[in-house]
């Protein structure tokens, strides 16, 4: 199959109206919760201790419960847990419970205003047990939570012999780092609607990421075949992960309440739900030992990394995966040992956000290297040049990178655009006795598209392309457009492969029933992944048309229209279905955790500009640049887009967003307490992309979604280092934290 | 949205009469409701406990601000949005102008009251300092008739003002020609808008030719059980000096006066740490 | 109780009980789902609209407030064939991600352009402080009102 080359007039790289665009902008796009409904409202009855046993639970008089759908784990008709990794997190706790707001009781009744009454009428009584809420103490196993040893996942990743090389060093440094949790806040909270019954099956419309994931979650709940389960994506506000895995345990519930009150049943999470009761992203700690030499040669890094997983295993040992294999950085280290445990918690388990691991590490390994540089009286790009890799060289998972891409060019360029050490200068001076101080700091990064290793193999992601009645070309792809413009995206590929405008292309809603399963909408995968199978099924679309003579190489749009409808009335139907192949060359081991861990990567370096008063000790990113390399942008302003709505979360997980604790409960869940920035606070954030294409992207295009997570955390903050001689080395960083170091 | 919708009433009184005959009628049944945009939010809880409301939100005489030649009378029920589009209070009370702006956003200073911000009797209050340090009155209005108070008398406790059952406020008043030299409005938020301040300074001075503060008004949120006229700290500035000892001294009177604490939003340290450096930016903005 | 208004210029009228949210009756009573619910406490601003021509959080509103008043919502803004011209800058300049936010960030784009046809960024950014948007990171909203306003001159 042939790829044409790329026509000048193709819509690749061209910032095409959204095809999604109007209805969004007229309130015609419906949501879950905007959809009309005719049926039941659902919701949550939750645990209010982080552990134990449930002795008794007692309904409050003057509700008349006889006109209530109750449902317990006793009327689960199958298995109860959310398949997903493991088999430990059940939809609803049966006699134990293992963290706060975990879902004991499900309740629906026709009137939705009766809900909340009948929740705060239930009373439930516990037999508490000793619950855990630090990675320390979890660590530690004094108490036991979580199988044998509170560890849901752990690796060991060794490239070289790292104990072998620390008398050569110059100078060893050590430090530890922490990352705390992460709201993903979607300003579209959770929300599904469900109708089940055992002879037509189940049927769940709602906000979600991947279709499939939930397909799969609620086949062991019910018991049912494959084609019993239809799940359908309706218009998502909003998901960064958030949306990932949790909406299988939402749609379990909606679907176990209609079917048991045999009629259709909506739960939509109102905010304070939503905030104390889903994923969070996995708080970390990372310990580094580095042995470096004097001109700035880093010999080895020893990393222990820990997150923390919350209750239940869910995508645990999976954001570990990410987060180990991108803690040694775009840096070749001939030795490192890279220790990283997911270990257990009674909080609510933590989930996908946006990164997924690697924001944790990457926080890290760069305030880590600026304090190196720091100590060994160097420049931090001077330190970052010295090790960057190059081409030919090997990561710490020992692949060998060969994607024609200069950090030291890409930092040059950075700090020639930004003006970084003139400014770095001019910032000192003048903050000599100044309350008002300004600072300057970068950030070096890598991130990894697509799944780790054999992830995607194992994914075996499927995509169609259909015609149906007068030549209408669809596609078929489980991806779902979440913001990111997924539908626009496969347009401009499929439209481009197939030498047609982006309107001659349809997408179709991501519905099991009649899309194949192409994989989960995360990992950066959806313009590198599915979007090169999308340009595929176009290719065998175009191939098929003119191997059996209903077009010739060249056409215009209309004959292949025409010559489309011809087809399918000539045989019936047209429908191309293509399977992910592995590029060539990759090879990954599962047991060793060893070699080619991303087929690509995209890389980056990110600068901020920081001003901090210290009369209230607050930081105000003033600028913030984002130079990355990408392979191939296929929409100028979707990808712009996505770079600086991460960017804005990143500077949110840097300096503002706390998820403060109550014993293993968000405190401050509400949107007032908890501080998302405003427009007010952020900054001016530019964007430039460089392009290197990448053979086995559409296009060359790589992967993008969460990248711009992983950089503004440490630039910032070592931004506020060069500016206050303050080393903070724990995010978020509020003002209360850079006062407290400076008393 | 958990409140339990069909047990809450409001009715709308036809006049400000109509108001104060409810509120006599039973002291306590019914309490007034103008923007809502703090109610509404207890209301989105569950936990607005108060079921029956009179909405007052269109009596014109709560709504006006009149320009006397001695002092501007706001109505209570004037919005954020009027007061920062008032051009003598724009000209003359600036303070109040910068809290307007800096409470909640757009929307909220487009519904929101000053009779509902000082009703509220948050501590956390963006308004109330501004007031504090103009040294307003407050004017409460009942079938009875008016009652005047000095604004700093107001607030007695946590959540608890000298504000009868019966009672309305009906508006606040600020004495025009002061002779203040500067003021200063600083307010200390999780974020730059929609944001519940940490820390909330207000501060008027008259300041003569050589140097000497005459005196000083300073009114001081989220440091307290209630908004602060920080009135030892005010004392101690009386006729003082611009020096480093004086501004020294000035910050420990001050720290001794208030009660900072730990909450959802902030720590007592950083509350402390930071109203005394609010203190002295202001004290060193006397100097010009 | 029964509650006359205007709706995007159509007279209706609705039969709720008095604290029942604007936006509860608009989604409801009136299906005009346009406008949303983020947060229900008045600090996400999805449920704006504009109420006698100012900009509100119809979440805080409560219905009995509004006899005889005059609500406008997304929906009577513009439609896919005949986007306003704040819509179509949306449109052409990437304003709009997951789009829930986007509704009441036109309308206080709507209020902020009435205010202030003018407006430089620090303006932009102010009035538009009260709309929290969790994909674009404001950039591209910005770059939409800034054509917008070149438009609408």
């Amino acid at each position: 199959m042939t790829l044409p080359p790329e026509k000048p007039d193709s819509p690749i790289g061209k910032a095409i109206l959204r095809k999604e665009g109007p209805r969004k902008l007229t309130g015609q796009s419906k949501y879950i919760d905007d959809i009309e409904f005719d049926g039941l409202h659902g919701i949550t009855v939750r645990s209010t201790i982080p552990r134990g046993k449930i002795k008794e639970i007692h309904f409050g008089k003057n509700i008349p419960w006889s006109e209530f759908t109750i449902v317990t784990a006793k009327d689960i008709p199958g298995k109860n847990y959310v398949a997903l990794i493991l088999q430990d997190q059940p939809f609803l706790a049966d006699g134990v419970v293992n963290h706060p707001e975990e879902p004991i009781l499900l309740l629906a009744h026709p009137n939705k205003y009766m809900l909340e009454r009948a929740r705060q009428a239930i009373t439930i009584e516990y037999e508490k047990l000793p619950p855990i809420f630090e990675i320390e103490d979890s660590l530690k196993a004094q108490t036991k939570i979580w199988g044998e040893d509170n560890i849901f996942k752990s690796y060991l990743l060794e490239k070289g012999s790292i104990d072998s090389i620390w008398n050569q060093a110059d100078l060893i440094i050590e430090d530890e780092y922490y990352t705390g949790a992460q709201e993903q806040l979607y300003i579209e909270n959770n929300g599904m609607v469900a109708v089940a019954n055992s002879e037509e099956g189940v049927t769940i419309w709602g906000s979600m990421q991947c279709p499939y994931y939930v397909h799969k979650a609620l086949l062991p709940l019910f018991g049912l075949s494959e084609d019993k389960i239809r799940i359908i994506q309706t218009e998502t506000g909003g998901g960064f992960g958030g949306k990932e895995e949790y909406p299988s345990m939402i749609a379990g519930h909606a679907a176990l309440l209609a079917w048991k009150s045999g009629k259709a049943v909506k739960i939509i999470y109102d905010r304070a739900e939503d905030m104390v009761a889903t994923t969070k992203r996995h708080p970390s700690r990372t310990r580094h030992k580095t042995a470096v030499m004097k001109d700035g040669r880093i010999l080895g890094m020893d990393i222990q990394f820990v997150i923390d997983g919350g209750a239940y295993a869910t995508l645990s040992s999976v954001v570990l995966s990410r987060g180990t294999i991108h803690a040694a950085g775009p840096y070749n280290i001939p030795h490192v040992r890279i220790d990283a445990k997911a270990v257990a918690t009674n909080s609510p388990p933590h989930g996908a956000f946006r990164g997924f691991g690697a924001p944790q590490s990457i926080f890290a390994l760069e305030r880590h290297l600026d304090q190196i540089a720091k100590k060994l009286n160097m420049t931090p790009e001077d330190l970052r040049k010295k090790n960057f890799i190059k081409d030919g060289e090997k990561t710490a998972t020992g692949q060998t990178i060969n994607e024609g891409v200069s950090m030291n060019a890409l930092l040059d360029r950075a700090l020639k655009h930004t003006d970084f050490q003139n400014k770095r200068r001019q910032f000192s001076l003048d903050n000599a006795n100044k309350k008002i101080k300004k600072g300057i700091g970068f950030a070096s990064f890598m991130h990894g598209s697509g799944f780790t290793g054999s992830g995607e193999k194992y994914l075996a992601s499927k995509v169609g392309i259909q015609v149906v009645d007068g030549g209408r070309v669809q596609v078929l792809a489980a991806s779902t457009e979440i913001g990111q413009g997924t539908n626009t995206i496969f347009s401009q590929i499929a439209a481009d492969a197939l030498s047609v405008s982006p309107d001659f292309v349809e997408i179709f809603q991501p519905d099991t029933k009649y899309v194949p399963n192409s994989g989960p909408t995360v990992a950066s995968r959806t313009t590198m992944v599915v979007g090169k199978l999308v340009q595929s099924a176009a290719i065998g679309l175009r191939q098929t048309l003119q191997k059996e003579g209903y077009i010739k190489e060249n056409y215009r749009e209309e004959e292949l229209r025409q010559a489309c409808a011809k087809y399918v009335r000539d045989n019936g139907d047209l429908k191309i279905i293509v399977e992910y192949q592995q590029p060539p060359g990759i090879n990954w081991n599962d047991e060793t955790y060893q070699g080619d861990a991303y087929g690509s990567y995209a890389w980056a370096i990110y600068v901020a500009e920081v001003t901090i008063d210290t009369t209230t000790w607050e930081t105000k990113v003033d600028h913030f640049t984002a130079l990355q390399e990408v392979g191939r942008v296929i929409h100028p302003i979707l990808a712009a887009g996505q770079i600086e709505g991460g960017v804005a979360q990143a500077i949110g997980y840097a300096i503002y967003e706390k998820v403060r604790w109550k014993d293993g409960r968000m405190a401050n869940g509400t949107m007032t307490n908890y501080i998302m920035p405003t427009s007010s606070d952020l900054p001016k954030i530019e964007v430039l992309f460089e392009e290197v294409p990448y053979a086995y992207g559409p296009r060359g295009a790589k992967g993008i979604g969460e990248l711009p997570m992983d950089g503004p955390a440490p630039a910032i903050l070592n931004a506020v280092a060069m500016a206050t001689g303050h080393e903070i080395k724990a995010i978020p960083m509020l003002p209360e934290d850079l006062m407290r170091a400076s008393l | 949205m958990r409140a339990f919708v069909p047990d809450y009433e409001m009715k709308t009184p036809e006049s400000l009469n109509e108001t104060l005959q409810l509120l006599a009628r039973q002291p306590g049944e019914w309490k007034v409701f103008a923007g809502g945009t703090d109610l509404m939010v207890v209301f989105e809880t569950g936990k607005l406990a108060h079921k029956k409301y009179l909405n007052i939100n269109g009596i014109k005489e709560l709504k006006e601000i009149a320009v006397n030649e001695e002092d501007v009378m706001i109505g209570a029920g004037c919005t954020y949005r009027q007061i920062q589009e008032n051009p003598v209070i724009r000209q003359e009370f600036p303070m109040l102008v910068d809290a307007a702006k800096l409470t909640g956003a757009v929307a909220i200073q487009n519904r929101g009251t000053i009779g509902g911000n000082i009703a509220n009797m948050s501590p956390a209050a963006d308004s109330p300092p501004a007031l504090l340090a103009y040294d307003a009155d407050i004017i409460l209005l009942s079938i009875k008739g008016y009652r005047v108070l000095s604004y700093k008398y107001f607030h007695q406790a946590y959540k608890q003002a000298d504000l009868r059952p019966s009672e309305i406020i009906m508006a606040v008043r600020l004495k025009r020609n002061q002779g203040m030299t500067h003021d200063y409005y600083r307010k200390v938020g999780t974020r730059s808008a929609q944001a519940i301040s940490k820390v909330c300074l207000a501060a008027t001075a008259s300041v003569s030719r050589s140097q000497r503060i005459e005196w000083v008004h300073l009114g001081i949120g989220s440091v307290a059980a209630i908004p602060l006229r920080a009135v030892r700290t005010e004392h101690f500035l009386f006729q003082k000096s611009l020096t480093p000892e004086v501004f020294n001294e000035a910050r420990k009177t001050l720290l001794a006066e208030i009660t900072p604490i730990d909450d959802i939003r902030s720590d007592a340290v950083y509350r402390q740490e930071v109203a005394g450096n609010l203190l002295t930016e202001f004290l060193e903005s006397l100097k010009s | 109780m029964k509650v006359e208004f205007k709706l995007n210029g159509q007279d209706v009228s609705v039969e709720a009980p008095p604290m029942k949210r604007l936006l509860d009756v608009l989604r409801e009573e009136l299906s005009a789902t346009g406008t949303k619910e983020g947060c229900g406490e008045g600090e996400c601003g999805a449920c704006s609209v504009m109420m006698d021509q100012v900009l509100v959080n119809s979440c805080l509103v409560p219905i009995s407030q509004c006899s005889g008043v005059d609500i406008l919502t997304v929906e009577g803004l513009g439609t896919t064939e005949d986007l306003h011209p704040i819509q179509q800058s949306f449109l052409e300049c990437g304003g709009a991600q997951c789009g829930i936010c986007t509704p009441g960030m036109l309308m206080a784009s709507l209020e902020l352009l009435n205010r202030n046809p003018n407006p430089n960024e620090a303006q932009i950014r102010e009035g538009l402080a009260g709309n929290l948007c969790r994909c674009t990171g404001y950039m591209k909203i910005f770059d939409s009102v800034k054509k917008a306003a070149e438009v609408l001159k």
